[in-house]
């Protein structure tokens, strides 16, 4: 209807490119390899992960609902905060030895997906299903609400200051070294434990009967409910899931950044949402793709341009891709949207 | 009794405005000229202006927009910037002075009447409104969201780093011949970050004493002048035909624009006069606050606003007043100055100030919960 730019999708990858490459002919140019350039991506990939997991939870929930749930990068951010308080009880610390740990992490991770998961289902039980015929807009307010109280909760647990938090996969520990490009420990274990949840939330949306039932509930939820499906617990699961995702998201974060605190989860929830429309909403694979790119546009930003202007950069970067993908990069149409 | 009060012919809406004007008139009047109400009232004007604002753009044309911190803070640089030492370089060291009366007219700095400074506070506003607005044109939905989000968030960024831009040679390079406008020198810098532009000028009106920081009830009374000004603007744009065009394009875009509604020049309407009152505000709230920093405009004050306007009936003007009211207070007297007292009254040891955000956002889900179309909804027809 309106008339713009149409962008073939070469010279949108092309402008994606723009900074990073310049930064490599940069690297080549004065140390004469690529090894500065590589280190970020690598760092910015394992970051982007993290981002992804919570973006996925966004994407999932918007895709059904179409409901912006602000207080999923706090209920990120409470799985952090289990998370945290698993090692204690578990005992879990820099002198437990490695097959303990790894039993120990599986199930502080199990716990703390469990955690986020079933607070994410009771806080759509008891702010947005009793909104669901209600204006557009309301659950958009209950969810801002949810997430000032969970803020308060995080900063009552453990004050209004950053904790840290035992580094007990040694994060910056360098794994291995390919090309100049070093690989830690940090790096591997965010994306190692990303790509089988992602694999696996795809292969259960695509190809199981409950999958099958959240892709029509997106759809159409009157249709989908004519045929046979629960649309609220439906909803429900959609939101167990991005709350699975969330708490696993965060126990990675706890221990990639080795600090956490009450305001991580605004932030994350910040880049994630971003992520999610860069991708574009609704899109699973949209959503990975958007949280990965967040990433390196950080790292690189952070590195090269100055941490303090990287949220404009990052910005930037939505405002341009929106202008000429006005759906996000693999954006489909959605209900509202379409 | 109910029948019978239903059969009383209902009081004429013009002296209801007029009784409503007066009592708000009177009220600084029944506290000291100091007391902590008024300043909390005045900022409730304040938010109010903003939130009325806001409703021309998501209320009017449903147009979500989480960046609206982004005006605030372009009417509140405008204040500070034409009424400060900031600038301490314009004219040479010895400042530019426009209509102003002592002490600012013996100052360093830019230093402009109050009301032309509402004017370009406005001017600059429309113009960001405008330009934000170019590139959600062709988005639908929610996207709109988060490109005005974006904006808000790299504005504020650009504020707190401001102290690192120097635009004074490039202004002084290209503008500084122009006649009117000061040179800058060499060393101005766009913001002064998170340290603030302060102090900022004091109102300083025609026929009246320059306000004060002691007496507030002026303060008021010119925030209320500037709330009613902005009512009366929106009540009349609402039954225009762009305020009926606005509720058009929100109801059914592709209806709309079949009925002959211009989309592009309609929106961008929208959002040039929702930014325009956020510009009023910030220029008034640079002045009242005596300063402008780049703490102030952050994401979670869009949102604040925006609860303001959802919370009292998106689309209603009287809701958006009472929303604006409500939100303002619970959060400058029923947080910290009511309920922090109860835990003592009751013999209780516990800071019930440690729950204040809980607080606040518990009174989000349940007023929603309640009453999902707002606390006055919007009536249309």
């Amino acid at each position: 209807m309106l008339a713009g730019p149409r962008v073939s999708t070469a010279a949108l990858i092309a402008f994606l490119l723009v900074m990073p490459v310049s930064f490599g002919i940069h690297d080549l140019a004065t140390d004469g390899s690529l090894s500065h350039l590589g280190n970020n991506l690598v760092a910015g990939l394992s970051n982007g992960a993290i981002w992804a997991l919570v973006a996925l939870g966004y994407t999932l929930v918007y895709g059904i609902i179409e409901l912006i749930n602000f207080a999923h990068g706090d209920v990120f951010m409470i799985g952090s905060f289990v998370a945290f308080a698993l090692f204690g009880t578990l005992g879990l610390g820099l002198a437990t030895a490695v097959p303990l740990l790894i039993g120990g992490l599986l199930l502080t991770l199990a716990i703390s997906a469990i955690a986020s998961g079933a607070l994410n289902t009771m806080i759509e039980r008891a702010g947005y299903r009793p909104l669901r015929d209600a204006p557009r807009l309301a659950p958009l307010i209950t969810a801002v609400g949810f997430s000032f109280i969970l803020q308060n909760v995080g900063l009552l647990w453990l004050g209004g200051s950053q904790q840290g938090v035992p580094d007990l996969i040694s994060s910056q520990h360098e794994l291995f070294e390919l090309a100049g490009v070093s690989v830690t420990n940090g790096d591997a274990l965010a994306i190692l434990t990303t790509a089988p949840l992602v694999l696996a939330l795809t292969f259960f949306i695509s190809r199981t009967r409950t999958g099958k039932a959240m892709r029509a509930t997106a759809q159409d939820p009157d249709a989908a409910r004519l045929m046979g499906i629960n649309v609220d617990s439906t909803i429900s699961l959609t939101f167990l899931i991005g709350g699975l995702l969330a708490g696993a998201a965060g126990l990675i974060y706890a221990l990639y950044q080795t600090t956490i605190w009450f305001n991580q989860g605004f932030t994350a929830g910040l880049i994630a949402f971003t992520a999610a429309v860069m991708g574009g909403i609704g899109n699973l694979r949209g959503a990975v793709l958007g949280g990965l790119l967040i990433g390196c546009i950080q790292q690189i930003s952070d590195n090269r341009i100055g941490a303090e202007w990287t949220p404009a950069i990052v910005f930037g970067y939505l405002v341009l891709i929106m202008v000429v993908r006005p759906r996000g990069l693999l954006g489909e149409e959605t209900r509202q949207a379409g | 009794m109910t029948a019978a009060l239903r059969k009383l012919p209902r009081p004429d809406d013009r002296v209801l405005a007029a009784l409503a004007i007066a009592a708000g008139i009177a009220l600084p009047f029944l506290f000291g000229s100091g007391s902590p109400f008024i300043h909390d009232a005045i900022l409730a004007l304040s938010y109010m202006m903003m939130a009325l604002g806001l409703n021309v753009i998501v209320g009017f044309a449903g147009l979500l927009d989480l960046g609206y911190v982004a005006f605030f803070a372009i009417g509140a640089y405008t204040m500070g910037w034409l009424g400060s030492n900031f600038f301490s370089g314009a004219g040479g060291g010895e400042g530019f002075h426009l209509l102003v009366g002592s002490p600012a007219a013996e100052m360093p700095g830019i230093h402009v009447n109050f009301l032309i400074v509402i004017v370009v506070a406005v001017i600059f506003t429309t113009i960001a409104g405008i330009l934000i607005g170019l590139p959600t044109l062709r988005l639908r939905g929610d996207y709109i969201a988060i490109v005005t989000l974006a904006f808000g968030e790299i504005i504020g960024r650009i504020a707190i780093n401001g102290d690192q831009i120097k635009i004074g040679p490039i202004w002084d390079a290209t503008l500084g011949r122009l006649p009117l406008l000061p040179e800058l020198g060499a060393e101005a810098t766009l913001t002064r970050g998170k340290q603030g532009i302060t102090p900022v000028d004091k109102i300083d009106l025609p026929l009246l004493d320059p306000f004060t920081s002691l007496d507030l009830r002026a303060w008021y009374l010119i925030a209320l002048a500037l709330v009613l000004v902005v009512l009366f603007v929106n009540l009349r744009l609402r039954d225009s035909r762009l305020g009926r065009a606005w509720v058009a394009l929100r109801e059914d875009e592709v209806a709309a624009s079949s009925m002959g509604i211009p989309l592009v020049k309609t929106k961008l309407l929208a959002y040039g006069t929702g930014a325009a009152f956020g510009g009023v505000s910030g220029a008034l709230l640079g002045s009242y606050l005596n300063t402008v920093s780049a703490d102030q405009f952050q994401f979670s004050f869009s949102i604040f606003i925006l609860a303001m306007v959802i919370l009292g009936g998106l689309g209603s003007i009287w809701g958006v007043v009472v929303g604006a009211i409500l939100l303002s207070f619970v959060n400058t007297w029923l947080i910290p100055d009511v309920l922090n007292g109860v835990p003592g009254q009751l013999g209780l040891d516990f800071d019930l100030t440690q729950l204040s955000y809980a607080i606040f956002g518990f009174l989000l889900v349940i007023v929603m919960v309640l009453r999902p179309e707002g606390v006055i909804p919007e009536r249309l027809g």
